[in-house]
């Protein structure tokens, strides 16, 4: 009787403290336990020695068919396209794999730099193609699709040979063969806090000086003449009143019409002039319907990006309402280039709009 | 989609006249090559006396009283009575999300054109060169998507904490609103920001060269309370991996450090109303200081871990190249970094006489301690006025009184912040991290008026 009030006691004390230090109970009623099925469903991050990666594999060969039928079309065949994005592969040696640096991001007069070239964690690439990719449709591929995605792009970098198997049991050793792998550092003090040790001095140091600081400036570097109007006329991305205007880079330079833009002209000022938009209110709509079903990512208005252009499309196929209509909805190849559009997920509605804007209004 | 239709259907270039892809390339290549003598002849041309009378007499309008009195003995918008002040105006929540005037439409964000072939993995750039104070209104906020945007259902979002915890935790939109909240001003920059400046002048404006850059004021929960709710382990999980609810599951790495300080906040106000959702709605974290790729939008999950994740954008991009081959992983602070936004690039001053120069200035690493203004190319300094507030990784705006002579000048702003760091010069950045860097570009940046008033951007040496 004596001795176990004591334990109670003790025992008490020691949960009490327990919960006080690692778990706050401040707010009662806020947030509840997450089951592991909610855990399992959304926790899919790969960390670099591989925390939180599946247990699978997946071919080369295997990828190589993913890669043609869901990657190719923004990527190109071999990872090399830079026509969506930025290339994937190139730019790497067998000397790099042995090394851990690849040589070519030394070279200031090498052109690109492909993933392949700056990835130094494999993790890295099965964690994003996992979560993000196929572009369109993000977290679809299955885990032995990631692992044989991921492998046919090491292969065609040289990494792995042809007949391999990625898989968890060997992409550590993987790792140690990655051409980037020792291509990175935390020597600097631009990381906010002190977990890698990192550098505390900032790497410039520039002082305040209030006269007489340099010589006579030199210009270095100047915007070109036919950049002026690169970016649209300036006048219409300016305020209309104000101590400045933006420049009407239509027109040269030095022959702007200053009286158009002096803000006490005694003309009845009128709002900047919004070019008519109700007779484009169909075409804006179209627009938005190719946007939303995302025939934007691989068609331009008037320039292919994967597939052709749309202008491109109306001028050969004007009046085919039906066709056009199939042909968005089944997809196809051959037509246009050896890269297949996949059969689209889009309303029978959409497709009727779109394919008889491209037949009969779009421009041709 | 960049092109867009006029009203006979046919193609036309607009509102941007974007470039071609072959122009783009050509404008980076001549960009690489320098163009030194093209730039020697130009500012040789707009230096000498000849030019200056050619100049002159060729825009006399810019040299003329901007505010005449008329013949008629007075101007006819102060005779003549408009009909705003014979007339009866408009009522009450005829627009019940007001909008601004139809005379600003001028203020866009913008794509840069060429830079990216998709919308959905893009950015838009805000006007800087017309906005006041520190507040950027938040549908001018710049954009920086990296699978497109969504308009998510709050009551259908959730959020989780895992990882290195007591136990594993879900929030609804509700729960977060429920505790205790904190609103506070603070910059979001781009890494990115100013990044087409890195070898060369690529662009015209302040919108493009830094528009990547807002700044507002936050409401939401330090990210501190909700950890300690689950019971994370502070002293082991030195770092958060933050990830997104959206196709892109945007993932980063957040230091356990600012997170203890309590500077990071789950977020999900932004000037008095909900965000945006171009910006997070209605979650995002805000990570003070940091570039702008860590304040993860659509937040859905928070994990403690002892390793930092090397997410694909921070494994293989936001990383700076150095002149060694080897890349900087982790670099997220915007350091000190300031900019004039009038005059800039592409306005063009009207007249001599007084102008307010006035421009923004900001640091990941605190409070902006003094601006100082050049209008010589760096000879000569002076220091600008501080306007209030001034908080700690926020937007500052600064002004300076300059009566312009009509002669070409060449108008710089350098920042100081709380830790004494000084934004340095073009040469002092590429001597250290050498010209093909693409994020952290802090330099002072120089705007060259010329004598017919118009500015360009320009770098000096």
């Amino acid at each position: 009787m004596f001795k176990f009030p004591k334990i109670a006691l003790l025992l008490t004390l020691f949960l009490t403290s327990l919960t006080v230090v690692a778990q706050s109970t401040k707010y009662p009623g806020i947030g509840r336990d997450a089951t592991s099925k909610e855990v399992a469903a959304w926790d899919i991050d790969v960390r670099p020695d591989f925390k939180g990666l599946p247990a699978g594999s997946g071919s080369v060969a295997k990828g190589q068919d993913v890669w043609e039928t869901k990657c190719a079309q923004c990527h190109g065949i071999f990872g090399e396209s830079n026509e969506v994005f930025s290339p994937l592969i190139g730019g790497t040696t067998a000397a790099d794999i042995k090394t851990g640096r690849v040589a070519n991001l030394t070279r200031a007069d090498y052109p690109g730099r492909t993933t392949i070239m700056k990835v130094a964690s494999v993790s890295s690439l099965w964690d994003y193609i996992n979560r993000a990719m196929p572009w369109t449709n993000p977290k679809t591929l299955s885990t032995e699709e990631v692992y044989a995605v991921t492998g046919f792009m090491l292969n065609l970098a040289g990494i792995v040979p042809d007949d391999f198997v990625l898989s968890n049991k060997n992409i550590a050793e993987v790792q140690q063969r990655m051409p980037n792998r020792n291509g990175m550092t935390t020597a600097h003090a631009m990381w906010p806090g002190k977990e890698f040790g990192n550098a505390a001095k900032p790497d410039t140091q520039n002082v305040i000086c209030m006269t007489n600081c340099v010589t006579e400036p030199k210009l270095a570097s100047f915007l070109p003449d036919f950049a002026r109007n690169a970016h649209g006329n300036l006048s219409e991305q300016n305020r209309t009143v104000g101590q400045q205007k933006g420049a009407d880079t239509t027109r040269p330079e030095g022959n702007t019409d200053k009286t158009s833009a002096t803000p006490n002209t005694f003309a009845t000022t009128s709002p900047v002039a919004t070019k008519s938009t109700d007779s484009k209110s169909d075409n804006k709509a179209v627009l938005a319907l190719l946007s939303k079903n995302l025939c934007s990512a691989c068609h331009g208005i008037d320039k292919k990006i994967v597939g052709p252009g749309l202008t491109e499309i109306a001028k050969k196929y004007p009046g085919k309402v039906d066709y056009l209509a199939g042909k968005i909805k089944a997809g196809g190849s051959g037509v246009w280039g050896a890269i297949p559009m996949p059969a689209q997920n889009i309303s029978e509605a959409d497709a009727k709009i779109i394919a008889n804007w491209l037949a009969n209004e779009a421009p041709k | 989609m960049k092109d867009q239709l006029n009203d006979s259907g046919r193609i036309i270039k607009a509102p941007e006249n974007f470039l071609t892809p072959t122009d783009v390339k050509m404008v980076f290549s001549e960009g690489k090559q320098g163009r030194r003598d093209f730039i020697r002849r130009a500012f040789a041309a707009a230096s000498s006396a000849t030019a200056a009378s050619v100049a002159a007499a060729s825009a006399p309008a810019a040299w003329a009283q901007s505010n005449p009195i008329p013949s008629e003995g007075g101007d006819p918008n102060i005779l003549n009575l408009p009909e705003h002040a014979t007339g009866l105006g408009q009522g009450v929540a005829t627009e019940a999300y007001g909008k601004p005037s139809k005379f600003e439409s001028n203020l866009q964000r913008r794509q840069s054109p060429g830079l990216t072939q998709t919308t959905q993995s893009s950015v838009s750039f805000a006007p800087l060169q017309s906005l006041f104070g520190i507040v950027t209104p938040s549908g001018l906020h710049f954009e920086r998507h990296h699978q497109g945007w969504w308009d998510i259902d709050p009551s259908r979002h959730r959020f989780m904490i895992n990882g290195m915890v007591k136990n594993a935790k879900v929030f609804t939109m509700d729960e977060i609103m429920r505790l205790p909240s904190v609103s506070r001003f603070h910059f979001i920059e781009c890494g990115a920001n100013t990044a087409v400046d890195w070898g060369n002048v690529a662009v015209p404006t302040v919108q493009y060269t830094h528009g990547m850059l807002s700044c507002s004021e936050f409401t939401g929960v330090p990210l501190i309370t909700l950890l300690e709710l689950a019971g994370a382990d502070l002293k082991n999980g030195k770092f958060v991996l933050a990830e997104g609810g959206d196709g892109s599951s945007m993932t980063r790495t957040i230091p356990m450090s600012l997170i203890t300080s309590g500077q990071v906040l789950v977020a999900y106000g932004q000037n008095g109303e909900m965000l945006r959702p171009e910006n997070g709605y209605p979650l995002r974290l805000v990570v003070p200081g940091t570039q702008g790729v860590s304040w993860v939008k659509y937040l859905r999950r928070v994990e403690v871990g002892d390793q930092p994740y090397a997410a694909k954008d921070e494994a293989i991009h936001y990383i700076d190249l150095q002149p060694s081959g080897l890349h900087r992983q982790y670099a997220s602070i915007q350091e000190c970094k300031s900019v004039v936004t009038t005059p800039s690039g592409g306005q063009v001053l009207l007249d001599k006489g007084f102008y307010n120069i006035t421009g923004l200035a900001w640091s990941g690493k605190g409070k902006i301690k003094r601006v100082d203004v050049s209008t010589d190319g760096g000879r000569n300094w002076r220091q600008a006025r501080l306007e209030t507030p001034v908080l700690s990784k926020a937007l500052s705006r600064f002004n300076l009184d300059w009566i312009w002579d009509g002669k070409p000048a060449i108008i710089q702003s350098r920042a100081q912040d709380e830790t004494a760091y000084v934004q340095p010069m073009y040469k002092q950045l590429r001597d250290v991290r050498g010209t093909r860097s693409i994020y952290h570009n802090n330099a002072i940046q120089s705007w060259l008026v010329q004598e017919n008033g118009e500015v360009k951007n320009v770098q000096v040496s």
